[in-house]
């Protein structure tokens, strides 16, 4: 198999599958979720839950300071990752000329080299998590093998993009179709995996939320 | 493997639902929860990690709610929880937690792992890996009606002292008053001036109360151990009697988790809702403040604090009026760093207090409410639940702190206007 045949089965058959799983898998998971169900709470709630259920989901994007203060590590290099997630996956123009491609939206890029220097800080912030998660006796605790391949497959596309865009190591058409595969990779994954909190934290949130706001408490 | 053992595995399955399955699956083990926990900043161990405290319960979620755990169990990759995980987790679930929550207000994804321990606990109990303290406080509940084995009498002789003392009369099963008053075993043994102080301050506002007979005890041992079906008849004792004399509102005593219970959870655990509103002696006083017939006058110039009982505060949305109470009656008081809805627990909630295996860490986690004092450098600590009440007095105690604790309601009574007598 050439580096053109892998990279062209990265972009057709590969990606289909990929996404395939990825939906379905999401799919899945939010059944298993929600046919559980919930019982009705019979108690006279103090207030309307919904508003402040809806803002629950929006202030735990913001750090309590005293628990900031208390762990700083894990908010500082976790916004740092999490905001350089974005910056990459969605503000650099060849991205955004996929997305245009396949979905026909489109929106402005920032300058390459600006996505470069994101991709670094990515990369750093992701390194001194995991020392932080191997290091911190609570952390280490909690760990184990699915923490790890999570991480592991987190970096790899930023890495591998990062290394593309260099052309560091393979020729470009290789270092693309690993760039791509690991991505699918991480579709593959994410519904089987934590990496599917992107989407639960706003069901948990939600609950979080609804909980505390029907005795009152805005949380 | 144990009978006991299925029934808690049972327990554990008929516990789950969405939002438990959404906190599970949304849990990035970031680990920021233990921060918010006492028992893991004071103690510095890992173990006390109040998303930890879940394992097995998570692991039961995991292993047969969701397609890749069932498909792991199957081909055997997938540890099951043994009966022996219960016994260690009993430590964890029932020493180590005070259903304070304040794990669930940090928690970055949004778990509500307070609500998940509260869950837990069906099933731990059920397992009969329950505490023997907490076993035994709530047999005394169920065939004795209180927790510390307080019967009828006891609360008559109370009775009798704080109405000799205040020269009041206080009501007994009076058919259709406007509020039926729930006692706490800890106020009738430790702090009856509580009556007392009721007796003068709905004297003064003109309200029409009553005790009852049958069911004066609202604190809950069910809630806390975790048996849903004796919490229900706990319950049930109090709806048929307020129900029977025909009262407008219950009012939950000055004791944090009889108001979870009765407000919260009692309508969830009898199936249906009341005939009657809940309200928390606070919410009472400050309705009454504001409408003019709690009239108060004079200072106290002690500079002091508010402990906020977890269950009324962050758990039970009673955060405002004890403040507008205590600014009434209280020129110094001081408010500590993190309060209100961000309190730090006393330590002895949710059933602690009742474990009498627990008492060694309960006192090492009351550090963090030692501290809250000392940096306000106040002498006098207010607050509005007896078993915090106890607590605070047995950590001060402890570490020799010269500190006051006082309940607001008998603050409030020591400062009406007793022109009208």
């Amino acid at each position: 198999m050439s580096a053109m045949d892998l990279l062209l089965w990265s972009r057709g058959p590969g990606l289909a599958i990929a996404v395939s799983i990825f939906a379905f898998g999401v799919v899945l998971r939010l059944f298993e979720i929600y046919s559980l169900g919930r019982k009705a709470d019979l108690a006279k709630p103090r207030v309307n839950t919904k508003a402040c259920a809806g803002a629950t989901v929006w202030r735990r994007m913001l750090p309590d300071m005293h628990i900031l203060r208390r762990s700083p590590i894990t908010y500082v290099a976790g916004y740092l990752f999490h905001f350089g997630l974005f910056v990459v996956v969605f503000l650099y123009a060849p991205h955004i000329k996929l997305i245009e491609s396949t979905l026909g939206l489109s929106w402005p890029a920032l300058p390459s080299a600006l996505v470069d220097l994101v991709a670094v800080l990515t990369l750093i912030s992701l390194v001194v998590v995991l020392v932080n998660r191997i290091t911190d006796p609570v952390k280490r605790l909690l760990s184990g093998f699915e923490d790890y391949l999570t991480w592991a497959v987190t970096l790899l596309p930023v890495l591998t993009g990062y290394m593309a865009y260099h052309h560091l190591m393979f020729p470009y058409q290789t270092m693309l179709a690993l760039h791509i595969l690991s991505v699918e990779l991480l579709l593959v994954i994410f519904p089987f995996t934590k990496l599917m909190h992107a989407i639960t934290l706003f069901i948990s949130r939600w609950y979080n939320g609804d909980i505390a706001a029907r005795k009152g408490v805005q949380s | 493997m144990s009978a006991s053992f299925e029934r808690g595995m049972a327990a554990f399955r008929e516990v789950m639902d969405s939002p438990i399955a959404s906190f599970f699956s949304s849990c990035v083990h970031c680990g920021l929860c233990a921060e918010a926990c006492l028992f893991y900043t004071e103690t510095g161990d890992p173990k006390y990690t109040p998303i930890h405290k879940l394992d097995p319960l998570k692991r039961v979620w995991q292993q047969e709610y969701t397609l890749l755990g069932r498909l792991g169990a199957l081909v055997g990759l997938s540890k099951p929880v043994t009966e022996k995980e219960l016994e260690q987790w009993s430590e964890l679930v029932y020493d180590s937690c005070t259903l304070c929550g304040r794990c669930s207000m940090v928690c970055p994804v949004g778990n509500d792992i307070a609500y998940m321990v509260r869950k837990m606990r069906e099933g731990m109990s059920a397992a009969g890996v329950a505490p023997e303290g907490m076993i035994g406080a709530t047999q005394r509940a169920v065939t004795l009606g209180s927790p510390m084995g307080v019967k009828l009498p006891a609360l008559q002789a109370q009775i009798r002292a704080q109405e000799a003392e205040t020269g009041l009369s206080i009501p007994m099963d009076v058919q259709g008053a406007d509020y039926m008053v729930l006692l706490s075993s800890m106020e009738v043994m430790n702090f009856p001036e509580y009556i007392g102080a009721l007796g003068k301050i709905f004297r003064q506002a003109g309200v029409s109360w009553t005790l009852s007979s049958k069911a004066f005890e609202a604190t809950n041992s069910g809630i806390q151990i975790g048996a849903s079906d004796i919490a229900a008849e706990l319950v049930q004792r109090i709806v048929d009697a307020a129900e029977g004399l025909g009262v407008k509102t219950v009012i939950s005593p000055e004791c944090g988790h009889a108001f979870t219970a009765i407000r919260w959870e009692g309508p969830n655990l009898i199936g249906r809702p009341y005939r009657f509103e809940v309200k928390h002696i606070l919410e009472v006083l400050e309705e009454l403040r504001q409408a003019g017939r709690l009239r108060t006058q004079g200072c106290d110039e002690r500079p002091l604090t508010f402990h906020d009982p977890c269950q009324i505060a962050r758990r039970g949305g009673v955060i405002e009026q004890p403040r507008n109470l205590l600014k009434s009656v209280a020129s110094d008081f001081r408010e500590m760093e993190e309060h209100g809805a961000m309190n730090w627990c006393c330590g002895g909630g949710g059933g602690v207090s009742a474990n009498d295996r627990a008492e060694e860490l309960r006192l090492v986690a009351f550090k963090r409410k030692k501290g809250q004092v000392e940096a306000l450098g106040v002498d006098t600590l207010v607050t509005a639940c007896a078993n915090c009440r106890i607590i605070l007095e047995e950590g001060l105690e402890h570490y020799n702190m010269d500190v006051e604790v006082v309940g607001l309601t008998e603050l409030v009574a020591e400062h009406l206007i007793e022109d009208d007598k």
